[in-house]
């Protein structure tokens, strides 16, 4: 029962909020209740799956392969603890700084609706019922990318919508086919059942149609011009969630899948992944050097550092899908406090536009310092979480011998922190180009709590990970060689 | 009466993806709808289709073969509703989005793009 809570919960305080629906302050209450309620969840449900391994459901109680099964694995536990933070961290903010028409919109049951659909994405065992919840996921992520209306959101969101939509087209052309081929729809019958079919080439051929599906949703190297042209229009709490969730739940899926159904030809498919990865991780900081918009910049390195994720799923050992996955940890965590922190500097200067910022740190040290945080950890600067995700990577390629794509995730590196400087030097060190222009105060004291808590608990979480990165390291090591040995899991879900 | 199917899945995709190649918002969605059809009828097909047949087993109550799985019907059902949901939202924010921006043309979209 504790496995189908991550999704249950969410769902109802989702459906309680829609019970009173004109009452948005109750909403904001309880959508920090539930946040916090699904912290719990989510953390009681990682420990038991560290004490018992792999946990299934046979909903209704039909028998996998025939029902569906909802199976957590301590990658999939890992994900749904991260989700939890980043609610609770985005329902903190959100209370701060969320206005009242989004508010009265429904704004919070939506939140509560993607947070369902994201975990729902995560513990499902079942290939067509991920289609389900990334569709869950997708529609509610579409209204809360369009609620308020501006000229910018809408257009973000047509070129969010109809790429996101394509891409579920081809994952479900994809089931399709697979289904046909197979005869099952439960990933881990499949992973059974694929490699004994007459032709293995036709395998191949749909994996590369779930490599393109899943590669726009995680934002891949010549797909992923939907992420910087939505992610910077909506407010900073809704692409704070973006940015920390969604493509990962694409990049969760494509690891998913190459690790567990599609294994049977690696020598082919993990290579174009790799060289994927290594195109993803350069274009993505070369688009960031371009802007000048604080979001958008930070749009194009959620491109860049994908790329890293991929590349442990590309190289495919125990050591790179470990970091892939303690990667994933580290980018969810900072680049969501990033995102964040922008939000803060838009609320106190009312523009994300670099030329016209400056002069912050002189009056808000404190800001400069909770930017640098997580700017430093993006860029790969040791103690923090982010040297740890990147020397991980790096670490296994140079194991492999793969040095072309060492050299470009540590010539990116470089420029990552070229990147995080120039926000630094023009948001919070050069003059003020505006000095007519004053600053707008924050004199709420239960405001400025509120959107400064969560960028405090996102920037302690980096510091911790990076002080004492070993206890997360060993976890993502543990769910690597779970991914690794697919038998684990097939023997979870199928029985013997 | 498969290959007849496979022609129309073909000529689906075809014209969808032409269609959303088109820069007029109509025209997008109706690209939407056309590519959605076409993996709904791939689905349909790939669950193998038998002609004048009840679905498991015939008049004297024996399991024939080939018998058309019933599963992938059931598929269909599941993303044709999904499907609905997702165009009607589409065409809703299309329609905001003409009122707002004033134009249908896919390449004035471009406010995005500015800083």
């Amino acid at each position: 029962m504790l496995i189908a809570l991550p999704i249950i919960s969410p769902f109802f305080f989702g459906i309680l909020m829609m019970l009173f629906w004109k009452n948005f302050k109750a909403h904001s209450y309880l959508n920090l209740f539930s946040s916090v309620v699904s912290v719990i969840i989510s953390v009681l449900l990682i420990d038991r799956v560290i004490e018992q391994g792999i946990i299934t459901l046979q909903i209704g109680g039909w028998k996998a392969p025939f029902g569906i099964v909802i199976v957590a694995d301590l990658f999939s536990s890992i994900m749904v603890v991260i989700t939890a933070v980043i609610g609770f961290a985005t329902a903190l903010y959100s209370m701060a700084t969320m206005d009242h028409d989004r508010e009265k919109f429904g704004y919070y049951p939506l939140l509560q609706i993607l947070l369902m659909g994201i975990n729902g994405a995560f513990l499902t065992g079942d290939i067509f019922n991920l289609y389900v919840w990334f569709e869950v996921m997708l529609i509610s992520s579409f209204v809360l990318l369009a609620l308020g209306g501006k000229r910018e959101q809408l257009e973000g969101a047509i070129k969010y919508v109809t790429l996101n939509l394509l891409s579920s087209a081809l994952f479900l052309a994809g089931v399709g086919i697979l289904y046909g081929l197979a005869g099952t729809l439960n990933m881990a019958d499949l992973a059974v059942k694929l490699p004994n079919l007459e032709d293995p080439e036709m395998t191949t051929v749909v994996s590369i149609l779930f490599l393109i599906a899943f590669g726009i949703k995680s934002a891949v190297f010549p797909l992923f011009f939907w992420l910087p042209a939505s992610y910077h229009t909506p407010p900073a709490a809704v692409s704070a969630v973006f940015a920390g969730l969604l493509t990962k739940v694409g990049v969760y899926a494509l690891i998913r899948v190459f690790t567990l159904i599609f294994v049977n030809d690696i020598s082919f498919t993990h290579t174009i992944i790799l060289v994927i990865a290594a195109l993803t991780i350069l274009t993505g900081v070369l688009g960031a050097a371009a802007q000048m918009n604080f979001r958008r910049i930070l749009s194009f390195h959620i491109i860049s550092q994908i790329g890293y994720m991929i590349m442990g799923l590309g190289l495919f050992s125990s050591l790179a899908i470990a970091g892939g996955i303690l990667y994933i940890i580290h980018h969810i965590i900072v680049k969501t406090n990033l995102f964040l922190v922008s939000g803060f500097v838009n609320e106190l200067r009312s523009t994300y536009d670099l030329k016209k910022l400056g002069g912050l740190y002189k009056l808000y040290p404190l800001v400069g310092l909770l930017f640098l945080i997580p700017a430093l950890s993006l860029s790969g600067i040791p103690p923090l979480s982010g040297f740890w995700a990147k020397y991980s990577v790096i670490k296994a390629g140079i194991e492999l011998d793969e040095f072309y794509i060492v050299a470009v995730a540590l010539f990116v590196g470089l420029l990552t922190l070229f990147s995080m400087t120039k926000i630094w030097h023009e948001v919070f060190w050069k003059k003020n180009p505006e000095e007519e222009k004053t600053f707008n105060t924050i004199n709420n004291t239960k405001q400025k709590v509120l959107s400064f808590l969560p960028i405090i608990l996102l920037a302690l979480i980096t510091i911790i990970i990076g002080l004492n990165v070993e206890p997360f390291f060993n976890i993502a090591q543990k769910a690597a060689d779970q991914l690794l040995n697919p038998e684990i899991y097939i023997k979870a879900v199928l029985g013997n | 009466m498969n290959l007849l199917l496979v022609i129309i899945i073909g000529l689906l995709y075809t014209a969808g993806l032409y269609m959303m190649m088109r820069r007029s918002f109509v025209k997008v969605i109706i690209g939407l709808i056309l590519l959605s059809h076409a993996a709904n009828m791939l689905i349909f097909t790939v669950g193998r289709i038998t002609k004048g047949n009840p679905a498991f087993l015939n008049k004297d109550g024996a399991i024939f073969e080939p018998f058309s799985d019933p599963l992938p019907q059931a598929l269909i059902l599941t993303a044709i509703v999904i499907g609905f949901g997702v165009q009607a939202f589409a065409i809703v924010l299309f329609k905001r989005a003409y009122q707002t921006a004033g134009t249908d043309d896919l390449d004035e979209m471009k406010k995005t793009d500015e800083d």
